[in-house]
């Protein structure tokens, strides 16, 4: 038997069904890897093991109702996805399947054995030719240029293992998604027909010409991320968290307000009422730097926790390979994975139906090798068309119980640089983000510091440091307070507490559904600065003998503490802020200190 | 209709029969099996090679003999009959009904276990349920499409804190309002009490009731949500009826899958439970929802213990990880006497943010919970203080917190098991809470909100 491309058909037999994995004889010409449809619903699956003439079969849709002794088809090809326009503001299934189309095709509930095209092969773009006829190419090397949205120009890249002279280019015009854009005579004098959209497996990592060091951050809008625990461009960070402490609502601040040029959100695992939120508020929001929709530089990945294990254990890598596609067309991507840890409960699910001998809480021994290879994808690079283009990810973790050294939180530990611990306690106050300071850290700190230096403040390493550093000490004087209460610390450390506090209210909480959702570099380090210099201005008055309840009375500090509702357009008003607030202190060091005159002028 | 019968078993273990291979069965199918007593017992095909099959049995295989024994398959998976008139019915916990009216007759049969809904089909929640509960309306508030869990404890009164939520519920509509109850391994009383109030306070034509008694078949526990939810998706999405879903207690379901999975030899996971725990309750708990081009909604409230009151547990642990929050009780407030006992701190409603505020509740809500919040979380920690240094020895604004919180516990958490508060009433008694602090406390709340609802004294 052929099928329509003309290959023989292989077909195998089902010879046992055991929840997603399925068991089938007559293989042996299948290969390793390889996708076929099981059964006579023609569910998708993945070749997971060969033993001899038998093969284990991981599939992506439910078994219920599979039968022995019903066909299993090969296709000839990996688990893969189509490559090219019209992939961005698509919202994908774990195995690539754009789930708006299946809602038109087959309403509210999801079907089985559906087959469509991951992107829409008979849209017409519009086509600028990037190379003329004669030029030489290699792989990687951009062909042509369609604006695919108003946002974002998609870059149609010359495919693997392809290399010589071009022949054929489209001209200027409209093309089809299916349309050959492109012929490419090789040196072997073999002519390649370049399609606009390029298959390609998801578990095999896009090549890059070399690796570049990650040293310019990621705003994120955040000011406890973008001030204390920074990311760069083509970073790696993990936000780790049990339920409820905010971990998905910090994943949709970074989706909406980072300022990567093209985001991927992979659901992975968790709850259907999210995917549709950030279906519903993306296209509406603006992006504060285009002002444009969000959703014309967003891809939406949802393997909802209800959805087949399988395919929930392939939506990562599905995520990350189309990451690496926009990031080889030269763009800065930040992928987010929510949650890393719902994969891994995948792979544990499926090993245990492959019976394989568990390591640690029945997680299979791979578990660190899978976690690595999929951190590893992310970077910034030179491709291999010669653009600069980075990969930045951001996990989140969902520990058991909260605790942190569970395997999953304990493995990415080891791959990431910037690690934002989620804390119960801090949520349970309301402190949102409820990123802990104190467990929380970043690698990328140093490596971004020039970038901030030279951008936007001379002080931001300095002041970073005054503002850790304090708010460490401010731990530590809490455990007192807790034990002895704050009445008998002296006035230095009650300064420290104090200070720590405004800190913690004005600067490190930030309110995600009001205009303060979104904070400038410029407005956060402005914020900070004002803390930081009223606490040395006010040390000095401390230290030479001014009682802090005065300072405390000072009325300009109710004004600090809701700073944050100031609009970061209105810089003006912060540094009117900060001059009332030194002013006033200095009348009030005049008052107390007469005869003692002899502190210095300085500060931040 | 049977589409294949077979005599004779090879191997009982546990709920299992295993029995050679036998064409034509597939995957999850329904198999009947029947015993020299000839009765049918319900079960399905949880593995199936060309070697053998095996089939788990609802019932329990008690009294089989292997070579005395029928096997008939159905060919297709578990279902139920569904039609409008299964309003006001009662079934066991394998579908069946008890209330001696018979079957449900002239609808049609729907497979138990559902699908998943598209995310895309999705509407994102975001009507306010009145509970005319304070705590609840004002610092978790319910959404319809929601699914919110209380988290109890033995002796805890979930029980009638899901009553009075159910008989309180304001839902635009009350005509189109349903009640599906579904009682997993619950004692004989609590059952009786269920029935009693919900009959009272709903006319007894919205309310369906499943139930598998604590004397039941364990294995029938793993069916029983699964028929309630098959329900509540057929009266919101076909009879378009705004429908809540009280399922208690999910401990009791979660027990069975262990003994299931544990029978079955599969590699236990934390605490013994299988590593497939949070998917199976995944695929109850994401039936809940608001989908497009329908009216109706189902809002799920799942009632569960937490063993040795531990919030840790995997129980309770996963079932927070998947549902849009939960609701938590204290065994200390209970003890001073409080009702509903309902621990705001650890309680949290994810679609809160979006239901409530401007054109939903009230302006303030949201920068009014976010304070009291913050202000109860201050004095639990002032409370602590005090216990060690004593409370002379607290500063004058903690002291001030010590009163807001007695306060807060004894008039705004506490309320009659009748009483039915107003969300403006419960908002105002916040305010009136929030005037007992110093205003330079309020750092959560807009300047100009501070101006406009905060009574000066």
């Amino acid at each position: 038997m052929k099928n329509v491309t003309g290959e023989i058909e292989r077909t195998g037999k089902i010879t046992a069904i055991n929840g997603m994995i399925v068991r089938a004889r007559e293989v042996s010409n299948f290969g390793m890897r390889e996708m076929v449809y099981v059964s006579d619903k023609g569910l998708l699956g993945e070749i997971i093991r060969m033993e001899s003439d038998e093969a284990l079969i991981q599939v992506y849709e439910e078994t219920s109702g599979v039968k022995v002794g019903e066909p299993v088809t090969g296709t000839g090809r990996a688990l893969s996805i189509a490559l090219g326009p019209g992939l961005l503001g698509a919202f994908l299934d774990g195995i690539g399947r754009p789930l708006s189309r299946l809602y038109e095709n087959e309403g509210v509930f999801l079907a089985r054995g559906t087959r469509t095209d991951n992107i829409d092969m008979n849209k017409s773009w519009r086509v600028t030719p990037k190379v003329a006829v004669g030029e030489s190419v290699s792989e990687g090397k951009i062909l042509l240029a369609i604006p695919e949205t108003p946002l974002v120009e998609h870059r149609v890249m010359v495919p693997r293992g392809v290399e010589g002279t071009v022949e054929y280019i489209a001209p200027t015009g409209y093309a089809k998604t299916s349309d050959v854009i492109a012929r490419i005579r090789t040196v072997s004098g073999k002519v390649a027909p370049v399609r606009m959209f390029q298959l390609w497996g998801v578990r095999t990592p896009r090549p890059y010409s070399k690796r570049l060091l990650p040293d310019e951050p990621l705003i994120t809008g955040q000011r406890v991320i973008d001030g204390l625990f920074p990311i760069s461009k083509g970073g790696v960070a993990a936000i780790p968290g049990g339920f409820g402490t905010g971990k998905t609502v910090t994943q949709h601040q970074l989706a909406k307000w980072s300022d990567a040029q093209i985001v991927v959100y992979v659901g992975c695992g968790e709850r259907g009422n999210e995917m549709t939120q950030v279906l519903e508020e993306f296209p509406v929001l603006e992006d504060p730097r285009t002002k444009r929709p969000l959703m014309e530089r967003t891809i939406l990945i949802a393997n909802t926790s209800n959805m087949p294990v399988a395919a929930r254990e392939a939506s990562i890598y599905t995520g990350i390979t189309i990451a690496e596609f926009y990031r080889d067309m030269g763009y800065d991507v930040a992928m987010m994975a929510d949650s890393t840890s719902r994969w891994a409960e995948a792979l544990r699910e499926i090993s245990g139906r492959l019976e394989e001998i568990p390591a640690e809480e029945g997680f299979p021994a791979y578990l660190p090798t899978r976690l690595a290879e999929f951190y590893e994808r992310a970077g910034k690079v030179v491709t291999l068309g010669d653009e600069r283009g980075s990969i930045s990810v951001i996990g989140a973790v969902s520990p058991p119980g909260g605790d942190f050294t569970e395997p999953v939180t304990r493995h990415t530990k080891r791959f990431i640089r910037a690690f934002w611990a989620l804390d119960a306690n801090l949520a349970h106050s309301r402190h949102f983000p409820a990123i802990s300071w104190m467990d929380s850290y970043s690698e990328y700190g140093e490596e971004v510091r020039d970038w901030y230096e030279t951008n936007i403040d001379i002080n931001w390493g300095r002041l970073r440091e005054e503002a850790r550093r304090l708010l460490a000490e401010d731990d530590s004087i809490q455990q007192t307070i807790r034990l002895m209460g704050e009445d008998v610390l002296p006035d230095s450390q009650k300064l420290i507490a104090y200070t720590a506090s405004l800190l913690k209210n004005a600067y490190l909480q930030q309110n995600s559904f009001t205009d303060d959702s979104f904070c400038t570099p410029e407005k956060g380090i402005a914020i900070m600065r004002m803390i930081m210099s009223f606490y040395l201005q006010a040390k000095r008055l401390v230290s030479g003998g001014c009682p802090l309840s005065i300072i405390r009375k000072m009325k300009e500090l109710d004004e600090l503490v809701h700073v944050r509702e100031i609009s970061a357009q209105n810089l003006d008003a912060f540094s009117d802020l900060a001059k009332r607030l030194e002013v006033q202190l200095e009348t009030v060091g005049r008052e107390r200190l007469a005869t003692h005159h002899d502190y210095e002028e300085g500060g931040f | 209709m049977a589409l294949a019968e077979f005599k004779g078993i090879d191997k009982i273990f546990g709920p299992f029969v295993m029995l050679p291979f036998i064409e034509g069965v597939g995957y999850d199918d329904v198999v009947e099996v029947f015993g020299s007593d000839g009765a049918p017992r319900r079960g399905r095909a949880v593995m199936i090679s060309d070697k053998a099959t095996l089939i788990q049995v609802f019932k329990g295989v008690e009294g089989l003999v292997p070579d005395n024994t029928k096997v008939r398959f159905e060919g297709r998976g578990l279902e139920i009959s569904l039609s409008p008139s299964i309003l006001g019915r009662a079934f066991n916990g394998l579908g069946e009904p008890i209330d001696g009216c018979g079957p449900v007759l002239g609808g049609m049969r729907r497979d138990i276990n559902g699908s998943a809904i598209n995310p895309v089909a999705r509407v994102y929640p975001h009507d306010f349920i009145c509970t005319g509960i304070s705590v609840i309306d004002t610092l978790m508030t319910l959404i319809r499409g929601q699914k919110l869990p209380i988290f109890s404890g033995d002796g805890l009164p979930h029980n009638k804190l899901a009553i009075q939520i159910a008989a309180q519920s304001r839902l635009v509509g009350v005509e189109n309002f349903a009640v599906v109850f579904a009682g997993i391994g619950i004692r004989h009383d609590d059952a009786a009490t269920f029935v009693n109030s919900l009959s009272l306070s709903r006319s007894e034509g919205n309310l369906v009731l499943f139930q598998n008694l604590a004397d039941d078949p364990v294995i029938e526990r793993i069916a029983t949500p699964r028929m309630a939810l098959t329900v509540a998706e057929y009266l919101a999405f076909e009879l378009e009826k705004h429908v809540l879903v009280i399922i208690t207690d999910m401990t009791s379901y979660c027990e069975a899958l262990r003994e299931l999975s544990i029978a079955k030899g599969e590699i236990p996971s934390r605490k013994g439970y299988p590593a497939y725990l949070y998917s199976d309750l995944a695929t109850l708990y994401e039936r809940a929802g608001v989908v497009k081009g329908r009216s109706g909604s189902v809002t799920m409230l799942p009632i569960l213990t937490m063993p040795n009151d531990d919030i840790t547990h995997p129980i309770p642990d996963l079932t927070g990880f998947i549902t849009e929050g939960q609701i938590v009780l204290s065994r200390a407030l209970d003890a001073q006497g409080i009702y509903p006992p309902i621990d705001p701190l650890p309680s949290l409603s994810r679609l809160m943010k979006d239901g409530i505020g401007k054109g939903f509740t009230r302006e303030d809500h949201p920068s009014l919970s976010s304070q009291l919040f913050a202000a109860y979380s201050r004095d639990q920690d002032v409370k602590a203080l005090a216990d060690v240094v004593g409370k002379d020895e607290l500063s004058e604004v903690d002291k001030t917190y010590l009163n807001f919180g007695e306060s807060f516990e004894s008039t705004f958490i506490n309320q009659g098991k009748d009483e039915d508060r107003d969300i403006g009433d419960s908002l105002d008694k916040g305010w009136d809470l929030l005037s007992m602090l110093p205003v330079t406390e309020l750092t959560r709340i807009k300047s100009e909100d501070i101006e406009k609802y905060l009574k000066k004294k």
